[in-house]
């Protein structure tokens, strides 16, 4: 600890070992942050959190091992956390799976791998971090979650499911924090260049995590409250959500 | 893991000056041993704790960030109280406003308190605090004949200056480091009036003040100065004031009353004083802090000037409580003191030095106070014989935002410089800026050695830590020489 005066803002994220996780770590800790990083695997983790340390001072990051499927785990790590790292300014939830099914596959084991991840992980670490930031009256809370979560369509059943809930429950966070002084910032990427991205077969406006994560930071600085990244989905997006039922059912994306 | 540790207990907890501001799980346990069960507690999560009470350190003495803090100001009992010798033992959460709310009435006031009667007599003693009569009655640990103290080694100690002395005068000033206070035995003062006379007078200079109040110290009981920070000379003015003795008071009943010994809660009878803040907050700039000093100077060189005036003890003693929630004017980025304690000979020079660099650096401090002082055998002792000067600076920005706090860190940085090659002292209760090398140096090789016995004899497995602690004193008491084995063999022999 160099100076009890001088700032030292905290960033947990969570899915932080590659793809926007990892370029949000380095635009956070390039810009002053501390960084927890939290993600299965440690090895890469611990590479990036070196080269962190290395690129932006000493005991800038800090890597911590964990499955976000093993709920019980994260109050226990998250207090853990908060306690190595002496406070908390931002918590970001960016993991997130994909799992691809087929146009006629009603799979139920890999519909609950993506709600597991992308709902419950979500759930396991974003609640303590609202009870921290509720009594804190400050903090900032962002969840990574998808254009996929405005519409329901034909190709991912409950990836959009499971992106919807978790678009849903940051507003709900938002309405209750927003009185105590938190921000809650849902970020909806479209494409983007990480290994998610094999997943998805036609593909358009692809952008850079470094892209996303640029603009997830300026999101951060001016308290937006949701962000399409790129922009211009947002536009996109308003004219898919509008689109009436009996038309959308007969599309084929 | 065992139980989790609840996220309802997390309170947001800050210093005196509201610049830093931490999350932590606050306990405020009321008997010893919820504190025992507490140690246990931290010791199966891996945590550590911190030690607050009312929460009036200006920097991070009393924070523990993300971890354990243990309130005492639940035991806040006075346990036993005797009018004939003036000898009183309480709860370490006790306050000071407590104690002569219940002693006063009987011809006793405390010997020693600090500008604000708010601190527990706990927070008190591990700061071991002074007052304007520093010089004369030295601090308070120097009144305590005795108290006892739970040592997170298990121990329950009873300690005197003869008993366990060395704990006796290193839990006293050990800014809550080394064990947890739970009772107090203190003699206080006898008085014989609740007013005192004040003397006050303007000095042109840093040079006459300091020189004023060496001289006519002992014409007094208290003695203070207040510094126009913005004057590149640091012209103020000295408030000297005496107890009133057994004939001089015509009626000691009244003014021995808790009636009689308020606070107005009005400025000139009509401003309400819980309001005055929001008031100061447009004059806590550079240009309007300017104008405020220059008036309060002109007046005290004219108006005031070598007036005399009887004031009460509380009106005389509790400046800082003079108008509530004061610190708040500063706006939300706060306020940090910077206080330094210098030798006699190199006082004057060193101390127009400081104001003038902060001065130069656009950052003139907004209230300089000068003291006298005199030296004392506490371990962690902050006093001198000499003078010191407490400077207070506003605080912009905050976790997100930068603000001032970089050029506050780096005139710090220059001002330790100036303190150190002076053979000043700091004092923990105050800090916020120091360093690890700063506070090695001001405390020397020999304290620092005696200190890291005692950690180790007292607190084997570093429980008790505040963000003060791991700031400036931990890599060097635990870090230098590997921390000791956990095992009771290790311990050094008692």
């Amino acid at each position: 600890m160099a100076s009890a005066l001088l700032p030292s803002p905290v960033a947990l994220i969570i899915g932080a070992s590659s793809g926007i996780g990892e370029a949000l770590a380095r635009r956070l800790a390039q810009t002053g942050y501390r960084v927890a990083l939290v993600a299965r695997r440690l090895d890469r983790l611990e590479q990036l959190a070196a080269a962190l340390n290395a690129e932006a001072g000493p005991d800038r990051a800090r890597a911590y091992a964990h499955d976000v499927t093993h709920y019980a785990e994260a109050p226990g790590l998250f207090r853990k956390i908060l306690a190595e790292m002496g406070r908390l300014d931002v918590v970001v939830y960016n993991a997130g799976v994909l799992v691809p099914v087929g146009p006629d596959e009603f799979d139920f084991e890999k519909d609950r791998q993506m709600l597991d991840v992308n709902v419950l992980g979500a759930l396991a670490w974003l609640n303590p971090a609202a009870a921290l930031f509720e009594r804190q009256r400050s903090g900032h809370i962002v969840g990574v979650s998808s254009v996929a979560g405005d519409r329901g369509r034909v190709g991912a059943p409950a990836y959009n499911a499971s992106k919807a809930a978790l678009s849903t429950y940051l507003e709900a966070l938002r309405n209750r924090l927003t009185r105590r002084g938190v921000h809650v910032l849902t970020v909806k990427p479209g494409f983007v260049k990480t290994d998610m991205l094999r997943a998805s077969a036609r593909t358009f406006w692809v952008i850079t995590p470094e892209q996303a994560a640029r603009d997830i930071v300026n999101a951060l600085r001016a308290r937006r409250q949701t962000i399409y990244t790129p922009a211009r989905w947002g536009l996109l997006m308003f004219i898919i959500r509008h689109i009436p039922s009996f038309l959308f059912r007969r599309l084929k994306f | 893991m065992t139980e989790l540790l609840p996220l309802d207990r997390l309170a947001a907890l800050d210093n005196f000056g509201h610049s830093i501001k931490t999350v932590s799980y606050l306990y405020r346990p009321t008997q010893v041993e919820e504190i025992a069960a507490l140690f246990r507690l931290a010791e199966r999560h891996g945590l550590t704790i911190a030690l607050r009470g009312a929460g009036r350190s200006y920097g991070d003495a009393a924070l523990n960030a993300g971890q354990i803090v243990l309130d005492i100001r639940r035991m806040n009992r006075i346990l036993d109280w005797d009018p004939a010798t003036g000898v009183i033992c309480v709860e370490p959460g006790v306050t000071l406003q407590q104690i002569w709310q219940y002693t006063l009435e009987d011809g006793y006031w405390p010997p020693v308190v600090s500008g604000t009667m708010y601190p527990t007599l706990g927070g008190a003693l591990g700061m071991n605090i002074h007052g304007k009569n520093n010089w004369k009655a030295g601090t308070l640990g120097e009144h305590v004949l005795e108290f006892t103290a739970w040592l997170p080694n298990g121990e329950h100690v009873t300690c005197t200056p003869e008993q366990n002395a060395d704990l006796f005068y290193a839990l006293i000033g050990g800014a809550g480091l080394l064990g947890v206070f739970t009772s107090i035995t203190l003699r206080l003062k006898r008085i014989h009036s609740g007013n005192v006379r004040v003397h006050a007078w303007a000095t042109p200079n840093l040079g006459v003040m300091l020189r004023d109040l060496d001289q006519f110290k002992a014409d007094f009981d208290y003695i203070v100065g207040w510094v126009d920070g913005t004057h590149r000379n640091g012209r103020g003015q000295i408030h000297g004031a005496d107890y009133l003795h057994a004939d001089e008071d015509p009626h000691p009943a009244r003014t021995l009353s808790l009636d009689y010994q308020i606070l107005p809660d009005t400025f000139f009878g009509v401003v309400p004083k819980s309001m005055m803040w929001l008031g100061m907050q447009f004059f806590m700039n550079n240009p309007g802090t300017w104008l405020i000093n220059t008036a309060k100077y002109l007046y005290s060189a004219t108006v005031e000037h070598r007036k005399q005036y009887l004031q009460s003890l509380v009106a005389f003693n509790f400046l800082l409580d003079y108008v509530p929630n004061w610190e708040r004017s500063y706006g939300r980025g706060g306020l940090i003191q910077y206080q330094s304690f210098l030798p006699l000979a190199t006082a004057p020079d060193a101390y127009l030095e400081m104001l003038r660099l902060a001065q130069k650096r656009g950052l003139p401090t907004y209230l300089g106070v000068t003291k006298r002082h005199r030296p004392d055998k506490f371990l962690l002792t902050h006093a001198v014989d000499g003078y010191s000067l407490a400077m207070d600076f506003k605080v912009t920005g905050g976790q997100e935002r930068a603000g001032n706090r970089p050029r506050l860190q780096a005139l710090a940085n220059d001002l330790n410089q100036i303190v150190l090659d002076a053979g000043g002292r700091f004092y923990f209760a105050k800090d916020s800026t120091l360093t690890p090398e700063v506070t090695a140096r001001y405390l020397g090789e020999d304290t620092l050695r005696r200190l890291r016995a005692l950690k180790r004899r007292c607190d084997p497995h570093s429980l008790l830590q505040t963000d003060l602690y791991r700031r400036l004193l931990r890599a060097q008491l635990e870090g230098v020489e590997p921390a000791p084995a956990l095992t009771p063999a290790a311990l050094p022999a008692r």
